[in-house]
Protein backbone atom coordinates (compact mmCIF):
# COMPACT_ATOMS: atom_id res chain seq x y z
CA UNK A 1 0.00 0.00 0.00
CA UNK A 2 1.27 3.43 -0.89
CA UNK A 3 -0.90 6.34 0.11
CA UNK A 4 0.71 8.59 -2.50
CA UNK A 5 2.00 8.00 -6.00
CA UNK A 6 4.41 10.29 -7.84
CA UNK A 7 5.45 10.85 -11.44
CA UNK A 8 9.25 10.64 -11.23
CA UNK A 9 10.27 10.40 -14.87
CA UNK A 10 8.93 11.66 -18.19
CA UNK A 11 9.60 11.29 -21.88
CA UNK A 12 7.92 12.54 -25.04
CA UNK A 13 8.58 11.72 -28.67
CA UNK A 14 8.24 14.22 -31.44
CA UNK A 15 4.58 14.04 -32.52
CA UNK A 16 3.74 14.11 -36.22
CA UNK A 17 4.16 11.97 -39.30
CA UNK A 18 6.85 9.56 -38.19
CA UNK A 19 7.71 7.51 -41.25
CA UNK A 20 11.31 7.54 -40.01
CA UNK A 21 10.77 5.05 -37.16
CA UNK A 22 8.94 1.78 -36.48
CA UNK A 23 6.66 1.25 -33.48
CA UNK A 24 9.34 -0.02 -31.07
CA UNK A 25 11.73 2.78 -32.04
CA UNK A 26 8.96 5.33 -31.53
CA UNK A 27 8.31 3.87 -28.05
CA UNK A 28 11.98 4.04 -27.10
CA UNK A 29 12.11 7.70 -28.10
CA UNK A 30 9.95 8.55 -25.05
CA UNK A 31 11.05 5.67 -22.80
CA UNK A 32 14.74 6.63 -22.82
CA UNK A 33 14.22 10.18 -21.45
CA UNK A 34 11.73 8.78 -18.92
CA UNK A 35 14.40 6.42 -17.58
CA UNK A 36 16.96 9.23 -17.62
CA UNK A 37 14.82 11.77 -15.77
CA UNK A 38 13.90 9.14 -13.15
CA UNK A 39 17.53 8.01 -12.99
CA UNK A 40 16.37 4.41 -13.36
CA UNK A 41 17.02 1.46 -15.67
CA UNK A 42 14.61 -1.08 -17.17
CA UNK A 43 15.51 -3.61 -14.45
CA UNK A 44 14.08 -1.25 -11.80
CA UNK A 45 10.55 -1.43 -13.27
CA UNK A 46 8.13 -3.74 -11.41
CA UNK A 47 5.25 -3.50 -13.84
CA UNK A 48 4.44 -1.70 -17.08
CA UNK A 49 1.32 -0.81 -18.99
CA UNK A 50 0.91 0.27 -22.60
CA UNK A 51 -1.99 2.31 -23.95
CA UNK A 52 -2.54 1.71 -27.62
CA UNK A 53 -5.81 1.75 -29.51
CA UNK A 54 -4.21 0.04 -32.50
CA UNK A 55 -6.21 -1.24 -35.49
CA UNK A 56 -4.43 1.08 -37.92
CA UNK A 57 -0.96 -0.18 -36.97
CA UNK A 58 0.72 -3.50 -37.52
CA UNK A 59 1.94 -4.65 -34.11
CA UNK A 60 -0.78 -5.59 -31.63
CA UNK A 61 1.38 -7.08 -28.85
CA UNK A 62 3.05 -3.77 -28.04
CA UNK A 63 3.87 -4.62 -24.38
CA UNK A 64 5.79 -7.70 -25.56
CA UNK A 65 7.36 -5.70 -28.37
CA UNK A 66 8.82 -3.17 -25.91
CA UNK A 67 9.64 -5.88 -23.33
CA UNK A 68 11.95 -7.19 -26.05
CA UNK A 69 13.25 -3.88 -27.36
CA UNK A 70 13.80 -2.27 -23.95
CA UNK A 71 14.76 -5.23 -21.77
CA UNK A 72 11.59 -5.22 -19.68
CA UNK A 73 10.95 -9.00 -19.92
CA UNK A 74 9.86 -10.87 -17.80
CA UNK A 75 8.11 -8.10 -15.86
CA UNK A 76 4.31 -8.03 -15.82
CA UNK A 77 2.40 -5.88 -18.31
CA UNK A 78 -0.83 -5.30 -20.16
CA UNK A 79 -2.21 -3.24 -23.03
CA UNK A 80 -5.19 -1.01 -22.27
CA UNK A 81 -7.72 0.68 -24.53
CA UNK A 82 -10.29 3.39 -23.79
CA UNK A 83 -10.39 4.99 -27.23
CA UNK A 84 -8.77 8.45 -27.09
CA UNK A 85 -8.59 8.23 -23.28
CA UNK A 86 -6.41 5.10 -23.42
CA UNK A 87 -3.42 7.04 -22.11
CA UNK A 88 -5.24 8.13 -18.97
CA UNK A 89 -6.55 4.59 -18.51
CA UNK A 90 -2.92 3.44 -18.52
CA UNK A 91 -2.00 6.11 -15.97
CA UNK A 92 -4.85 4.78 -13.83
CA UNK A 93 -3.57 1.19 -14.09
CA UNK A 94 -0.06 2.25 -13.07
CA UNK A 95 -1.42 4.46 -10.30
CA UNK A 96 -3.66 1.76 -8.82
CA UNK A 97 -0.91 -0.88 -9.14
CA UNK A 98 1.28 1.26 -6.90
CA UNK A 99 -1.48 2.45 -4.61
CA UNK A 100 -2.53 -1.14 -3.96
CA UNK A 101 1.03 -2.20 -3.15
CA UNK A 102 1.29 -4.60 -6.11
CA UNK A 103 4.17 -2.56 -7.54
CA UNK A 104 6.61 0.08 -6.30
CA UNK A 105 7.71 1.42 -9.64
CA UNK A 106 5.54 1.29 -12.77
CA UNK A 107 6.20 2.46 -16.30
CA UNK A 108 3.29 3.87 -18.30
CA UNK A 109 3.75 4.12 -22.05
CA UNK A 110 1.30 5.53 -24.56
CA UNK A 111 1.92 4.99 -28.24
CA UNK A 112 0.06 5.23 -31.52
CA UNK A 113 1.33 4.89 -35.05
CA UNK A 114 -1.76 5.90 -36.98
CA UNK A 115 0.02 6.62 -40.21
CA UNK A 116 0.91 2.99 -40.80
CA UNK A 117 -2.49 3.04 -42.54
CA UNK A 118 -3.70 5.41 -45.27
CA UNK A 119 -5.86 8.32 -43.98
CA UNK A 120 -9.17 7.01 -45.45
CA UNK A 121 -8.75 3.76 -43.52
CA UNK A 122 -8.07 5.71 -40.32
CA UNK A 123 -11.23 7.79 -40.89
CA UNK A 124 -13.18 4.56 -41.38
CA UNK A 125 -11.78 2.95 -38.23
CA UNK A 126 -11.98 5.96 -35.94
CA UNK A 127 -15.71 6.33 -36.64
CA UNK A 128 -16.16 3.08 -34.75
CA UNK A 129 -15.45 4.58 -31.31
CA UNK A 130 -19.18 4.80 -30.58
CA UNK A 131 -22.13 2.52 -31.27
CA UNK A 132 -20.91 0.60 -34.29
CA UNK A 133 -24.20 -1.07 -35.16
CA UNK A 134 -26.72 1.74 -34.67
CA UNK A 135 -24.69 4.83 -35.53
CA UNK A 136 -21.85 3.81 -37.82
CA UNK A 137 -23.20 0.88 -39.86
CA UNK A 138 -26.19 2.77 -41.23
CA UNK A 139 -25.36 6.44 -40.77
CA UNK A 140 -21.61 6.62 -41.30
CA UNK A 141 -20.84 8.85 -38.36
CA UNK A 142 -17.23 9.92 -38.35
CA UNK A 143 -15.33 11.00 -35.28
CA UNK A 144 -15.62 14.72 -36.16
CA UNK A 145 -19.35 14.21 -36.79
CA UNK A 146 -19.97 12.78 -33.31
CA UNK A 147 -18.50 15.92 -31.79
CA UNK A 148 -20.07 18.18 -34.41
CA UNK A 149 -23.48 17.07 -33.11
CA UNK A 150 -22.36 18.58 -29.80
CA UNK A 151 -20.88 21.66 -31.42
CA UNK A 152 -24.17 22.39 -33.20
CA UNK A 153 -26.27 21.82 -30.07
CA UNK A 154 -23.98 24.16 -28.14
CA UNK A 155 -24.23 26.93 -30.75
CA UNK A 156 -28.01 26.58 -30.92
CA UNK A 157 -28.45 26.71 -27.14
CA UNK A 158 -25.98 29.41 -26.16
CA UNK A 159 -25.35 31.46 -29.27
CA UNK A 160 -21.69 30.58 -29.67
CA UNK A 161 -20.39 30.99 -33.22
CA UNK A 162 -18.02 29.19 -35.57
CA UNK A 163 -15.68 32.11 -34.96
CA UNK A 164 -15.63 31.32 -31.23
CA UNK A 165 -14.65 27.76 -32.09
CA UNK A 166 -11.93 29.06 -34.41
CA UNK A 167 -10.43 31.02 -31.52
CA UNK A 168 -9.70 27.78 -29.69
CA UNK A 169 -7.67 26.58 -32.68
CA UNK A 170 -5.84 29.92 -32.87
CA UNK A 171 -4.86 29.72 -29.18
CA UNK A 172 -3.72 26.12 -29.38
CA UNK A 173 -1.65 26.74 -32.50
CA UNK A 174 -0.14 29.80 -30.80
CA UNK A 175 1.23 27.57 -28.05
CA UNK A 176 1.92 24.60 -30.31
CA UNK A 177 4.29 26.88 -32.24
CA UNK A 178 6.33 27.11 -29.03
CA UNK A 179 6.38 23.35 -28.38
CA UNK A 180 9.21 21.55 -30.19
CA UNK A 181 7.38 18.22 -29.79
CA UNK A 182 4.21 19.45 -31.52
CA UNK A 183 3.04 18.21 -34.93
CA UNK A 184 2.12 21.72 -36.12
CA UNK A 185 4.54 24.42 -35.06
CA UNK A 186 2.98 27.38 -36.77
CA UNK A 187 0.52 30.03 -35.69
CA UNK A 188 -2.76 30.47 -37.54
CA UNK A 189 -5.46 33.15 -37.53
CA UNK A 190 -9.25 33.01 -37.33
CA UNK A 191 -9.53 33.55 -41.11
CA UNK A 192 -7.46 30.44 -41.82
CA UNK A 193 -9.81 28.34 -39.69
CA UNK A 194 -12.99 29.83 -41.12
CA UNK A 195 -11.81 29.47 -44.71
CA UNK A 196 -10.73 25.84 -44.38
CA UNK A 197 -13.03 23.20 -45.93
CA UNK A 198 -15.83 21.57 -43.93
CA UNK A 199 -15.12 18.15 -42.45
CA UNK A 200 -18.36 17.75 -40.49
CA UNK A 201 -20.41 20.94 -40.25
CA UNK A 202 -19.86 23.13 -38.22
CA UNK A 203 -16.27 21.82 -37.99
CA UNK A 204 -13.76 22.69 -40.64
CA UNK A 205 -10.33 21.21 -41.22
CA UNK A 206 -8.69 23.61 -38.75
CA UNK A 207 -11.26 22.77 -36.03
CA UNK A 208 -9.95 19.20 -36.04
CA UNK A 209 -6.97 17.54 -34.39
CA UNK A 210 -4.75 15.71 -36.88
CA UNK A 211 -3.87 12.06 -37.44
CA UNK A 212 -0.65 11.61 -35.51
CA UNK A 213 2.19 9.21 -34.73
CA UNK A 214 3.78 9.60 -31.33
CA UNK A 215 4.63 8.18 -27.93
CA UNK A 216 4.82 9.49 -24.38
CA UNK A 217 6.07 7.82 -21.23
CA UNK A 218 5.93 8.40 -17.49
CA UNK A 219 7.47 6.43 -14.63
CA UNK A 220 5.42 6.28 -11.43
CA UNK A 221 6.72 5.45 -7.95
CA UNK A 222 5.39 4.88 -4.46
CA UNK A 223 6.01 7.39 -1.68
CA UNK A 224 8.48 4.98 -0.07
CA UNK A 225 10.46 4.62 -3.31
CA UNK A 226 10.55 8.37 -3.80
CA UNK A 227 12.09 8.65 -0.32
CA UNK A 228 14.44 5.70 -0.81
CA UNK A 229 15.72 6.98 -4.16
CA UNK A 230 15.95 10.54 -2.84
CA UNK A 231 13.98 11.95 -5.76
CA UNK A 232 13.65 15.73 -5.76
CA UNK A 233 11.90 16.34 -9.04
CA UNK A 234 8.48 14.76 -9.06
CA UNK A 235 4.79 15.58 -9.11
CA UNK A 236 2.11 13.70 -7.15
CA UNK A 237 -1.13 12.29 -8.49
CA UNK A 238 -3.59 13.99 -6.16
CA UNK A 239 -6.74 12.48 -7.57
CA UNK A 240 -8.27 10.85 -10.58
CA UNK A 241 -11.87 10.37 -11.61
CA UNK A 242 -13.22 8.22 -14.41
CA UNK A 243 -16.66 8.10 -15.98
CA UNK A 244 -18.38 6.20 -18.79
CA UNK A 245 -21.08 7.34 -21.22
CA UNK A 246 -23.65 5.45 -23.28
CA UNK A 247 -22.54 3.93 -26.58
CA UNK A 248 -25.42 5.56 -28.51
CA UNK A 249 -25.50 9.35 -28.48
CA UNK A 250 -29.28 8.98 -28.82
CA UNK A 251 -29.37 7.48 -25.34
CA UNK A 252 -28.12 10.76 -23.83
CA UNK A 253 -30.14 13.57 -22.32
CA UNK A 254 -28.16 16.48 -23.74
CA UNK A 255 -25.49 17.40 -26.26
CA UNK A 256 -24.00 20.55 -24.76
CA UNK A 257 -22.02 18.71 -22.10
CA UNK A 258 -20.47 15.29 -21.45
CA UNK A 259 -22.05 13.66 -18.39
CA UNK A 260 -19.12 11.25 -17.99
CA UNK A 261 -16.66 14.17 -17.85
CA UNK A 262 -18.69 16.00 -15.21
CA UNK A 263 -18.82 12.80 -13.18
CA UNK A 264 -15.05 12.23 -13.50
CA UNK A 265 -14.30 15.85 -12.59
CA UNK A 266 -16.35 15.68 -9.40
CA UNK A 267 -14.56 12.50 -8.34
CA UNK A 268 -11.13 13.92 -9.08
CA UNK A 269 -11.85 17.21 -7.28
CA UNK A 270 -13.15 15.43 -4.16
CA UNK A 271 -10.15 13.13 -4.11
CA UNK A 272 -7.71 16.01 -4.56
CA UNK A 273 -9.43 18.18 -1.94
CA UNK A 274 -10.52 20.80 -4.47
CA UNK A 275 -13.62 22.93 -3.89
CA UNK A 276 -16.20 21.89 -6.48
CA UNK A 277 -17.60 25.40 -6.53
CA UNK A 278 -14.36 27.08 -7.53
CA UNK A 279 -11.74 24.66 -8.87
CA UNK A 280 -9.91 27.46 -10.76
CA UNK A 281 -8.77 28.83 -7.41
CA UNK A 282 -6.74 25.63 -6.91
CA UNK A 283 -5.27 25.16 -10.38
CA UNK A 284 -2.38 26.79 -12.24
CA UNK A 285 -3.60 25.42 -15.55
CA UNK A 286 -5.08 22.51 -17.41
CA UNK A 287 -4.89 20.26 -20.41
CA UNK A 288 -8.31 19.48 -21.81
CA UNK A 289 -9.36 17.13 -24.58
CA UNK A 290 -9.55 19.43 -27.63
CA UNK A 291 -9.85 16.74 -30.29
CA UNK A 292 -12.01 19.44 -31.90
CA UNK A 293 -12.47 23.09 -30.98
CA UNK A 294 -15.99 22.97 -29.50
CA UNK A 295 -15.15 20.18 -27.02
CA UNK A 296 -12.49 22.41 -25.44
CA UNK A 297 -15.21 24.97 -24.66
CA UNK A 298 -17.53 22.25 -23.37
CA UNK A 299 -14.65 20.97 -21.21
CA UNK A 300 -14.32 24.40 -19.53
CA UNK A 301 -17.90 23.96 -18.38
CA UNK A 302 -17.77 20.26 -17.48
CA UNK A 303 -14.68 21.02 -15.36
CA UNK A 304 -16.46 23.97 -13.72
CA UNK A 305 -13.96 26.59 -14.88
CA UNK A 306 -17.08 28.68 -15.58
CA UNK A 307 -20.86 28.34 -15.51
CA UNK A 308 -22.73 26.21 -18.06
CA UNK A 309 -23.25 28.21 -21.22
CA UNK A 310 -20.39 30.61 -20.58
CA UNK A 311 -17.44 28.58 -21.83
CA UNK A 312 -17.33 30.35 -25.19
CA UNK A 313 -16.91 33.66 -23.39
CA UNK A 314 -13.69 32.37 -21.77
CA UNK A 315 -12.07 31.89 -25.17
CA UNK A 316 -13.67 35.03 -26.61
CA UNK A 317 -12.06 37.02 -23.76
CA UNK A 318 -8.74 35.13 -24.06
CA UNK A 319 -9.10 33.92 -20.47
CA UNK A 320 -7.51 30.54 -21.23
CA UNK A 321 -4.22 32.05 -22.43
CA UNK A 322 -1.32 32.34 -19.97
CA UNK A 323 -2.12 35.31 -17.77
CA UNK A 324 -5.87 34.73 -18.04
CA UNK A 325 -8.27 33.09 -15.60
CA UNK A 326 -6.82 29.63 -16.27
CA UNK A 327 -4.29 28.68 -18.99
CA UNK A 328 -5.51 25.72 -21.06
CA UNK A 329 -3.58 23.55 -23.52
CA UNK A 330 -0.46 25.68 -23.51
CA UNK A 331 1.42 22.75 -25.08
CA UNK A 332 -0.72 23.15 -28.21
CA UNK A 333 -3.38 20.69 -27.11
CA UNK A 334 -4.47 17.81 -29.31
CA UNK A 335 -5.26 20.37 -31.99
CA UNK A 336 -1.71 21.53 -32.65
CA UNK A 337 0.52 19.14 -30.69
CA UNK A 338 -1.26 16.23 -32.37
CA UNK A 339 -3.44 13.38 -31.15
CA UNK A 340 -1.77 9.96 -31.27
CA UNK A 341 -4.80 8.27 -29.65
CA UNK A 342 -3.05 6.02 -27.11
CA UNK A 343 -0.30 8.54 -26.28
CA UNK A 344 -2.48 11.59 -25.62
CA UNK A 345 -3.34 10.92 -21.96
CA UNK A 346 0.26 10.12 -21.12
CA UNK A 347 1.40 13.23 -22.98
CA UNK A 348 -0.92 15.22 -20.70
CA UNK A 349 0.83 13.69 -17.65
CA UNK A 350 4.18 14.69 -19.13
CA UNK A 351 2.89 18.24 -19.58
CA UNK A 352 1.60 18.40 -15.97
CA UNK A 353 5.09 17.44 -14.76
CA UNK A 354 6.79 19.97 -17.01
CA UNK A 355 4.46 22.81 -16.09
CA UNK A 356 4.50 22.21 -12.35
CA UNK A 357 8.30 21.86 -12.26
CA UNK A 358 8.61 24.89 -14.56
CA UNK A 359 10.39 22.98 -17.30
CA UNK A 360 8.12 24.05 -20.16
CA UNK A 361 9.73 25.66 -23.20
CA UNK A 362 10.04 29.49 -23.35
CA UNK A 363 6.79 31.32 -24.07
CA UNK A 364 4.52 28.55 -22.88
CA UNK A 365 5.37 28.20 -19.19
CA UNK A 366 2.38 29.08 -16.99
CA UNK A 367 2.86 30.84 -13.65
CA UNK A 368 3.00 28.17 -10.96
CA UNK A 369 1.69 29.58 -7.69
CA UNK A 370 -0.92 27.05 -6.56
CA UNK A 371 1.06 23.93 -7.45
CA UNK A 372 -1.72 21.96 -9.17
CA UNK A 373 -2.36 21.03 -12.83
CA UNK A 374 -5.37 19.26 -14.30
CA UNK A 375 -5.63 16.79 -17.19
CA UNK A 376 -8.98 16.04 -18.87
CA UNK A 377 -8.90 13.18 -21.37
CA UNK A 378 -11.97 11.92 -23.21
CA UNK A 379 -12.36 8.67 -25.15
CA UNK A 380 -14.91 8.56 -27.95
CA UNK A 381 -17.51 11.29 -27.47
CA UNK A 382 -17.64 11.08 -23.68
CA UNK A 383 -17.79 7.31 -23.92
CA UNK A 384 -14.92 7.38 -21.42
CA UNK A 385 -13.74 10.40 -19.44
CA UNK A 386 -10.72 10.72 -17.18
CA UNK A 387 -9.85 13.73 -15.06
CA UNK A 388 -6.53 13.70 -13.20
CA UNK A 389 -5.12 16.28 -10.81
CA UNK A 390 -1.35 16.50 -10.40
CA UNK A 391 0.37 18.51 -7.64
CA UNK A 392 3.73 19.59 -6.27
CA UNK A 393 2.73 18.76 -2.69
CA UNK A 394 1.18 15.47 -1.71
CA UNK A 395 -2.18 15.56 0.04
CA UNK B 1 -3.00 4.14 -54.56
CA UNK B 2 -2.63 2.32 -57.89
CA UNK B 3 0.48 4.35 -58.63
CA UNK B 4 1.86 3.25 -55.26
CA UNK B 5 1.11 -0.40 -56.02
CA UNK B 6 2.90 -0.09 -59.36
CA UNK B 7 5.93 1.39 -57.65
CA UNK B 8 5.97 -1.43 -55.09
CA UNK B 9 5.86 -4.04 -57.87
CA UNK B 10 8.66 -2.26 -59.66
CA UNK B 11 10.79 -2.06 -56.53
CA UNK B 12 10.09 -5.68 -55.70
CA UNK B 13 11.50 -6.67 -59.06
CA UNK B 14 14.48 -4.33 -58.98
CA UNK B 15 15.41 -4.33 -55.29
CA UNK B 16 13.96 -7.66 -54.21
CA UNK B 17 11.60 -6.27 -51.56
CA UNK B 18 8.11 -4.68 -51.34
CA UNK B 19 9.37 -1.22 -50.40
CA UNK B 20 8.70 2.41 -51.25
CA UNK B 21 10.33 5.69 -50.31
CA UNK B 22 7.92 7.98 -48.44
CA UNK B 23 7.52 11.08 -50.61
CA UNK B 24 7.64 13.66 -47.83
CA UNK B 25 10.27 12.28 -45.46
CA UNK B 26 12.33 10.13 -47.81
CA UNK B 27 12.14 7.31 -45.26
CA UNK B 28 12.04 3.76 -46.55
CA UNK B 29 8.76 1.90 -45.92
CA UNK B 30 8.03 -1.83 -46.14
CA UNK B 31 4.61 -2.23 -47.76
CA UNK B 32 2.63 -4.90 -45.90
CA UNK B 33 1.81 -7.83 -48.18
CA UNK B 34 -1.05 -9.11 -45.98
CA UNK B 35 -4.30 -7.32 -46.65
CA UNK B 36 -7.33 -7.82 -44.38
CA UNK B 37 -10.94 -7.11 -45.26
CA UNK B 38 -13.28 -6.88 -42.28
CA UNK B 39 -16.98 -7.75 -42.33
CA UNK B 40 -18.87 -8.81 -39.22
CA UNK B 41 -21.84 -11.09 -38.60
CA UNK B 42 -23.97 -9.28 -36.01
CA UNK B 43 -26.83 -11.13 -34.30
CA UNK B 44 -30.27 -9.55 -34.67
CA UNK B 45 -32.06 -12.71 -33.58
CA UNK B 46 -33.61 -11.02 -30.53
CA UNK B 47 -34.66 -7.84 -32.33
CA UNK B 48 -36.31 -9.40 -35.36
CA UNK B 49 -39.61 -7.53 -34.70
CA UNK B 50 -37.70 -4.28 -35.23
CA UNK B 51 -36.91 -5.26 -38.82
CA UNK B 52 -40.37 -6.73 -39.43
CA UNK B 53 -41.81 -3.38 -38.32
CA UNK B 54 -39.37 -1.38 -40.42
CA UNK B 55 -40.46 -3.32 -43.50
CA UNK B 56 -44.01 -2.07 -42.85
CA UNK B 57 -42.78 1.47 -42.32
CA UNK B 58 -43.08 1.30 -38.52
CA UNK B 59 -40.48 2.24 -35.92
CA UNK B 60 -40.55 -0.41 -33.19
CA UNK B 61 -39.07 -0.16 -29.72
CA UNK B 62 -39.23 -2.40 -26.69
CA UNK B 63 -41.12 -1.76 -23.46
CA UNK B 64 -40.60 -3.48 -20.12
CA UNK B 65 -43.91 -5.04 -19.10
CA UNK B 66 -43.08 -4.62 -15.44
CA UNK B 67 -41.91 -0.99 -15.18
CA UNK B 68 -42.95 0.42 -18.54
CA UNK B 69 -39.46 1.63 -19.48
CA UNK B 70 -39.11 2.29 -23.21
CA UNK B 71 -35.99 1.30 -25.11
CA UNK B 72 -34.71 2.64 -28.40
CA UNK B 73 -32.54 1.25 -29.88
CA UNK B 74 -34.54 -1.79 -28.73
CA UNK B 75 -33.06 -4.10 -26.11
CA UNK B 76 -34.40 -7.37 -24.85
CA UNK B 77 -33.53 -7.01 -21.16
CA UNK B 78 -34.61 -4.40 -18.61
CA UNK B 79 -31.79 -3.58 -16.17
CA UNK B 80 -34.21 -1.63 -13.94
CA UNK B 81 -36.19 -4.79 -13.18
CA UNK B 82 -33.56 -7.41 -13.96
CA UNK B 83 -36.29 -8.84 -16.12
CA UNK B 84 -36.61 -9.86 -19.76
CA UNK B 85 -40.38 -9.73 -20.00
CA UNK B 86 -40.62 -7.13 -22.73
CA UNK B 87 -43.15 -6.26 -25.40
CA UNK B 88 -42.67 -4.67 -28.78
CA UNK B 89 -44.49 -1.41 -29.38
CA UNK B 90 -44.70 0.97 -32.29
CA UNK B 91 -43.09 4.29 -31.34
CA UNK B 92 -44.72 7.61 -32.30
CA UNK B 93 -42.96 8.47 -35.51
CA UNK B 94 -42.86 12.22 -34.91
CA UNK B 95 -40.54 14.30 -32.82
CA UNK B 96 -38.40 17.39 -32.48
CA UNK B 97 -34.95 17.79 -33.93
CA UNK B 98 -32.29 18.45 -31.28
CA UNK B 99 -29.02 18.65 -33.17
CA UNK B 100 -27.43 18.05 -36.54
CA UNK B 101 -24.21 17.78 -38.52
CA UNK B 102 -23.34 17.29 -42.17
CA UNK B 103 -20.62 14.73 -42.87
CA UNK B 104 -18.36 16.05 -45.64
CA UNK B 105 -15.29 13.88 -45.10
CA UNK B 106 -16.80 10.40 -45.31
CA UNK B 107 -15.52 6.94 -44.41
CA UNK B 108 -14.55 5.13 -47.65
CA UNK B 109 -17.42 2.67 -47.08
CA UNK B 110 -19.85 5.62 -47.54
CA UNK B 111 -18.00 6.90 -50.59
CA UNK B 112 -21.02 6.47 -52.91
CA UNK B 113 -22.98 9.14 -51.04
CA UNK B 114 -22.93 12.94 -51.29
CA UNK B 115 -22.23 14.75 -48.00
CA UNK B 116 -24.99 13.52 -45.69
CA UNK B 117 -26.75 15.33 -42.82
CA UNK B 118 -27.11 13.36 -39.59
CA UNK B 119 -29.55 14.50 -36.90
CA UNK B 120 -30.75 13.51 -33.46
CA UNK B 121 -34.45 13.96 -32.69
CA UNK B 122 -36.46 13.43 -29.53
CA UNK B 123 -39.56 11.38 -30.36
CA UNK B 124 -42.85 12.47 -28.82
CA UNK B 125 -42.84 9.15 -26.90
CA UNK B 126 -39.59 10.10 -25.16
CA UNK B 127 -36.76 8.09 -26.73
CA UNK B 128 -34.25 9.83 -28.99
CA UNK B 129 -33.26 8.64 -32.44
CA UNK B 130 -30.19 9.32 -34.56
CA UNK B 131 -30.54 9.04 -38.33
CA UNK B 132 -29.87 10.69 -41.65
CA UNK B 133 -31.85 13.87 -42.21
CA UNK B 134 -33.53 13.86 -45.58
CA UNK B 135 -34.05 17.59 -46.02
CA UNK B 136 -32.17 20.82 -46.50
CA UNK B 137 -29.94 21.36 -43.46
CA UNK B 138 -29.82 25.11 -44.22
CA UNK B 139 -33.59 25.38 -43.70
CA UNK B 140 -33.58 23.75 -40.25
CA UNK B 141 -34.91 26.00 -37.48
CA UNK B 142 -34.72 25.52 -33.71
CA UNK B 143 -37.56 23.27 -32.62
CA UNK B 144 -37.80 21.77 -36.13
CA UNK B 145 -40.47 19.05 -36.22
CA UNK B 146 -39.53 15.84 -37.98
CA UNK B 147 -41.03 12.47 -38.74
CA UNK B 148 -39.42 9.08 -39.07
CA UNK B 149 -39.86 7.41 -42.41
CA UNK B 150 -38.43 4.37 -44.09
CA UNK B 151 -36.64 4.48 -47.39
CA UNK B 152 -34.49 2.20 -49.50
CA UNK B 153 -30.79 2.96 -49.38
CA UNK B 154 -28.35 2.96 -52.30
CA UNK B 155 -26.88 -0.28 -50.92
CA UNK B 156 -30.36 -1.78 -51.46
CA UNK B 157 -31.64 -2.22 -47.90
CA UNK B 158 -34.41 -0.47 -45.96
CA UNK B 159 -33.51 2.04 -43.26
CA UNK B 160 -35.23 4.73 -41.23
CA UNK B 161 -34.52 8.42 -41.80
CA UNK B 162 -35.73 11.75 -40.47
CA UNK B 163 -37.69 14.11 -42.73
CA UNK B 164 -38.84 17.65 -41.97
CA UNK B 165 -42.54 18.22 -41.24
ZN1 LIG C 1 -38.34 -2.79 -16.15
Amino acid sequence: MSENVAVIGIGHSKFGTRKDVNIAELCWESMKPAFETANLEPKDIDFFVVSNAGMWSSEAAVPALIAEYADLAPKGSMRVEAACASGSAAVRIGYTAIKSGMADIALVLGVEKMQESPNPNVIELIGRFGSYFWEFENFGLTFPAYYALHGTAYMMKYGATEEDYAKVAVKNHYYGAKNPYAQFQREIDVETVLKSPYVAWPFKLFDCSPITDGSACVILASEEKVKELGIDEKVWILGQGVGTGTANLSRREEFTSLASARYAAEQAYRMAGIDLDDPVKYLDGANVHDCFTAPEIIAYEDLRFCKRGEGYKLIRDEQTYIGGKIPVNVDGGLKSKGHPIGATGVSQAVEAYKQLLQKAEPGRQADITKGRWLAHNVGGTGHYSYVTVYGLEKR
Amino acid sequence: MDKMKEQVMKNMEELGFPVIVDEKSGALQWVDMRELRLRYFISIENIKPFYEGLKEGKLMGTKCKKCGRLFFPPQKDCPSCMDSDIEWIELKNEGTLETMTVVFVKPPSFGMYDPYPVAIAKLDDGPRILAWYNGDPQQVKPGQRVKVQVSRRKEGYLMYELVPL
